[in-house]
């Protein structure tokens, strides 16, 4: 047991090391195939976990590099390319709902301004805005125009976030299985 | 003299919440901007003040009640994390200032090697090379590993079960037990705060599971762990289970079945009525006002075992409050609820939302003026909380018809300190055992 545990205090941070150049070049390839603004951030070499980074500019989301490790499971491989899928589609939603926000409020901000005669600066200069009440047409309007992709993105993400959690679980539940099975061929033979 | 120190052990235990909240409020608030603020505490006091100074708004002690060992506002769920959460989210920004602030020195040490080799490069695309680089740098620097440090473990808890916002939830719960007729039972009393703690960790661990990528959209809720990265979402599930089925335990079989059963019905109207709610229909406000309403009534039932008329009176007073208390605040964040996709009212029928607040503002006078019809209180207590009642009605009606940033935010913290006020004037004024005896005397 102590021999097994000094093999893995060495062996373990050398794996790391030999596929963090793996998955640095994986994250270059999703990199290229992934649309949309991506950081080059690679994490350290001796690393064994996830790496989380700054919110997104478009989506306000946090993206994640998944750590690869050696021996993955499938039902491992499978979580994180869960999670991997979900942060897309997510990144996807949130990206393209914030923009068309902004470019419908500037829109509609023009509009009204245009049909109040004014400009779209005011005498000093800056931005002439609408009041609150106004404003309110506007934030009305978007919520009920997007009622139905709001709902569909709320069944969608729920049932996503119960299936990593319930992968996650099962993963934890595997992995504890694991580090106790070869204890017990040690101990049997 | 048995009821004068029952109040005074309730206010006593009351303020020992506000103690531990104090404490883990501001391990929450140290926990993730520490480094920095070793870093930045010689370099800039002025943000050490700013800190403080949001530290003690947080906390919302009040000048008048410094002589009372009170020291935490009860304010019930769902939405008075908001304000809370705004100032630390502040925080953080200033602690990304600071960070940028900071990286340019960093960056010219780091690039001393490599300038002998770029001497005979064109000195505009040394510059352009050295602003990618700069920006990578410090893009690098704001990833996080996601491991989970063990002494970072309490603020993470703290702020994923809310822990402000539960301990006025337990504030509120331990007035309703305070209020309660019969003689002070310490034990029960104790257990139903711990038990209703535990609820209440549970039911806002569970409602940050299911709203991570909306909390990221909106400002007041962006720090929060599940977001972050800091912990996953498997283990705030882990985290909810923990506490929900000790908790609700603790109550049905220490308190009483009928307290353990409101503690389970509002753990699940919270994280299945009102949290997908939110997103579906204004009927959540409704809700949400519910499940502030139900702890007083889960303190009332602790203490006596039934639900009665004054049960539903104190659950009453808490439901109104919180229409003028949401409805303020929502209407300055209607921008972030709208891209968020919530439907609240001050987003999609504003005259409501305005309606609603004043209506219920009017209903704290009516219910104050039933508490001695219902043998609560004496007749005291209608008298001296008319000024309070009155004055937020005032502001109600202010927000009704002027319907401005600057009115409802009047009216917001004015809901702060007139919830813990009307409470403790209900305290005060608590019908004495022995039937209906005195009429006009409060008690010391």
């Amino acid at each position: 047991m102590a021999a097994w545990r000094l093999r893995t205090k060495i062996f373990f941070p050398q794996l790391c090391r030999a596929f963090a150049g793996r998955r640095c070049q994986l994250a270059a390839e999703r990199r290229d195939a992934a649309p949309g603004p991506v950081s080059r951030f690679c994490p350290p070499k001796t690393s064994c976990h996830d790496w989380i980074g700054p919110p997104d500019k478009y989506s306000n989301l946090r993206p994640v590099q998944f750590h690869i490790p050696e021996d993955e499971s499938p039902l491992e491989q499978k979580l994180r390319e869960l999670r991997q899928e979900t942060q897309e589609w997510n990144q996807q939603f949130w990206a393209n709902q914030n923009l068309t926000f902004s470019k419908e409020k500037e829109e509609f901000i023009h509009s009204r301004l245009k049909a109040k005669g004014l400009g779209l600066r005011t005498e000093s200069g800056q931005k002439a805005t609408l009041n609150a009440e106004e404003m309110a047409d506007f934030y009305k309007g978007f919520l009920s125009k997007n009622f139905q992709k709001h709902m569909y993105y709320n069944r969608d993400w729920y049932r996503r976030n119960f299936a990593i959690t319930f992968f996650t679980g099962r993963v934890v539940l595997e992995r504890v299985w694991r580090r106790l099975r070869p204890k017990q061929k040690l101990s049997s033979s | 003299m048995a009821t004068s120190s029952h109040t005074l052990s309730s206010r006593l235990l009351t303020g020992w919440v506000g103690g531990c909240v104090w404490y883990l409020e501001r391990r929450a608030g140290q926990e993730s901007p520490q480094k920095f603020m070793r870093l930045f505490r010689t370099v800039n006091k002025q943000w050490i003040t700013f800190q403080h100074f949001n530290f003690l708004k947080r906390m919302y002690v009040t000048q008048l009640h410094r002589s009372l060992s009170q020291q935490v506002k009860p304010k019930p769920e769902p939405t008075a994390s908001s304000v809370l959460e705004k100032t630390s989210s502040g925080q953080a920004k200033a602690e990304i200032y600071e960070m940028r602030s900071l990286s340019p020195p960093s960056l010219s040490s780091s690039r001393k090697p490599n300038e002998k080799e770029l001497i005979e490069l064109d000195s505009a695309s040394i510059i352009e090379g050295s602003v990618e680089v700069g920006k990578e740098t410090q893009d690098e620097k704001q990833w996080k590993e996601m491991k989970l440090h063990l002494d970072d473990l309490p603020g993470i808890l703290a702020r994923l079960s809310k822990i402000k916002l539960t301990a006025l939830v337990v504030s509120t719960t331990s007035a309703g037990f305070a209020l309660a007729p019969g003689p002070f039972d310490l034990p029960c009393f104790l257990l139903t705060l711990v038990g209703t703690g535990l609820a209440s960790c549970a039911a806002n661990s569970i409602n940050q599971f299911f709203e991570v990528p909306f909390d990221s959209n909106m400002n007041r809720t962006k720090n929060r762990p599940l977001v972050r990265g800091q912990i996953s979402p498997l283990f705030a599930v882990s985290f909810a289970t923990c506490c929900a089925v000790p908790g609700v335990a603790v109550l049905a079989w220490g308190v009483n079945p009928l307290t353990g059963a409101l503690g389970a019905f509002n753990i699940f109207l919270y994280t299945c009525c009102y949290t997908p709610l939110k997103r579906i229909s204004i009927a959540n406000t409704w809700v949400g006002a519910v499940v502030g309403a139900i702890p007083p009534m889960m303190g009332w039932t602790a203490a006596t075992g039934s639900l009665n008329a004054g049960a539903f009176l104190l659950g009453g007073i808490l439901y109104s409050w919180q229409f003028p208390h949401f409805n303020a605040l929502s209407w300055g964040l209607r921008e972030d609820y709208a891209r968020g996709g919530y439907c609240m009212m001050s987003v999609t029928h504003p005259a409501l939302c305005r309606r609603v607040a004043l209506r219920h503002c009017l209903a704290l006078v009516g219910l104050s003026t039933a508490a001695p019809l219902l043998d609560v209180t004496t007749w005291t207590f209608p008298v001296i909380s008319l000024p309070i009642n009155l004055y937020i009605s005032y502001l109600g009606f202010r927000f009704y018809t002027q319907a401005d940033r600057k009115s409802s935010r009047r009216l917001f913290f004015c809901s702060l300190w007139h919830l813990p006020l009307l409470l403790l004037l209900m305290l005060t004024c608590k019908r004495p055992q022995g039937g209906k005896g005195d009429q006009g005397e409060p008690r010391q």
